[in-house]
């Protein structure tokens, strides 16, 4: 099982994604340049967070015409995992993928610190290893966190059980506190947060790595 | 020929910038301000001779599809010579 890591020109959390996964859950992990048309043999692709493209025009707003991301789009359809980490949410959310948009911070300052979630549901492959209403805390480090739908959808999302996350005490006022949610497939995942993180102690804690865990088993489920 | 795109939140869209906007102005003495919208302006120079037909189709697509996004947005369109 092999998780690819996109790499736009501005994301720096890369990186930390590759450690993540390849140091901290122990799985390969390759870099995926955002040129590529192929997403090559990956099972599991993370969009990391950053300023892909400088986050120019709108966030994520330029990186959606990225040939890569034709790849992304394709790979989720087929029902390949995708997790969206910040940056990555946003673009996910410019490509469709995923309902919804994420604007400026309601404070309007870019707020970097941990916070606490409540994970909201376990059935998914990036929460299954995590108890319902279990507590995480993850740093989270953004300008454009603020996740905004229309009520229809924020209905639709949490009738379908598809609200991943909610903070505890919601610091950028994301409607209906929402910190991560899952496409109708449950098979794409974006959240604000980041788990990538928080995965060794050294980091602070490792609440962060039952996201990977989840992928890992729902992948190993899966062959 | 150029094209103006006027890009501004959705009115049901919450604008922190421009309620900042509006509150700065308030306390600076501007006692008549109501609101305060914040949006994004593009000028597009074409290319001499396009075709104004072409062009607007083309700038509504663009406008449409690259310089707003629909969720939160919307855009009004001017052309001059």
């Amino acid at each position: 099982m092999k998780f690819g890591v996109i790499v736009f020109p501005g994301s720096n959390c890369d990186h930390d994604a590759w450690y993540a996964v390849s140091n901290n859950l122990g799985r390969p992990a390759e870099y995926i340049w955002h040129d590529s048309h192929s997403l090559g043999d990956v099972d599991a692709v993370i969009l990391p967070g950053g300023f892909s493209y400088g986050d120019y025009l709108r966030c994520g707003a330029i990186a959606k015409f990225s040939p890569v991301m034709a790849a992304v789009r394709r790979f989720a359809e087929d029902g390949g995992l995708v997790i969206g980490i910040c940056n990555g949410f946003q673009i996910l959310v410019e490509t469709g993928l995923l309902p919804g948009a994420l604007i400026r911070n309601r404070n309007l300052r870019f707020i970097c610190k941990p916070v606490e979630l409540k994970v909201q549901t376990v059935d998914s492959p990036f929460t299954n290893a995590a108890g319902k209403g279990q507590s995480l805390c993850l740093p989270i480090a953004h300008g454009e966190g603020c996740y905004y739908a229309d009520e229809r959808t924020l209905d639709e999302l949490e009738a379908e059980d598809r609200v991943a996350f909610r903070y505890v005490r919601n610091p950028n006022g994301s409607l209906r506190d929402i910190a991560g949610i899952l496409n109708r497939e449950r098979n794409v995942l974006g959240m604000m947060p980041h788990p990538e993180r928080a995965t060794e102690p050294l980091m602070g804690c490792r609440d962060g790595l039952v996201v990977f865990q989840s992928m890992a088993a729902a992948l190993a489920y899966r062959s | 020929m150029k094209a103006r795109v006027y890009v501004s939140l959705k009115s049901t869209v919450l604008d922190p910038q421009g309620q900042t906007v509006k509150s700065a102005l308030g306390s600076l003495g501007y006692k008549s301000i109501a609101d305060v919208r914040q949006g994004k302006f593009f000028e597009i120079a074409l290319e001499p001779g396009t075709l104004p037909e072409k062009a607007r189709g083309e700038i509504d697509t663009i406008a449409r599809e690259v310089l707003t996004n629909p969720v939160i947005e919307e855009y009004r369109i001017e052309f001059s010579d």
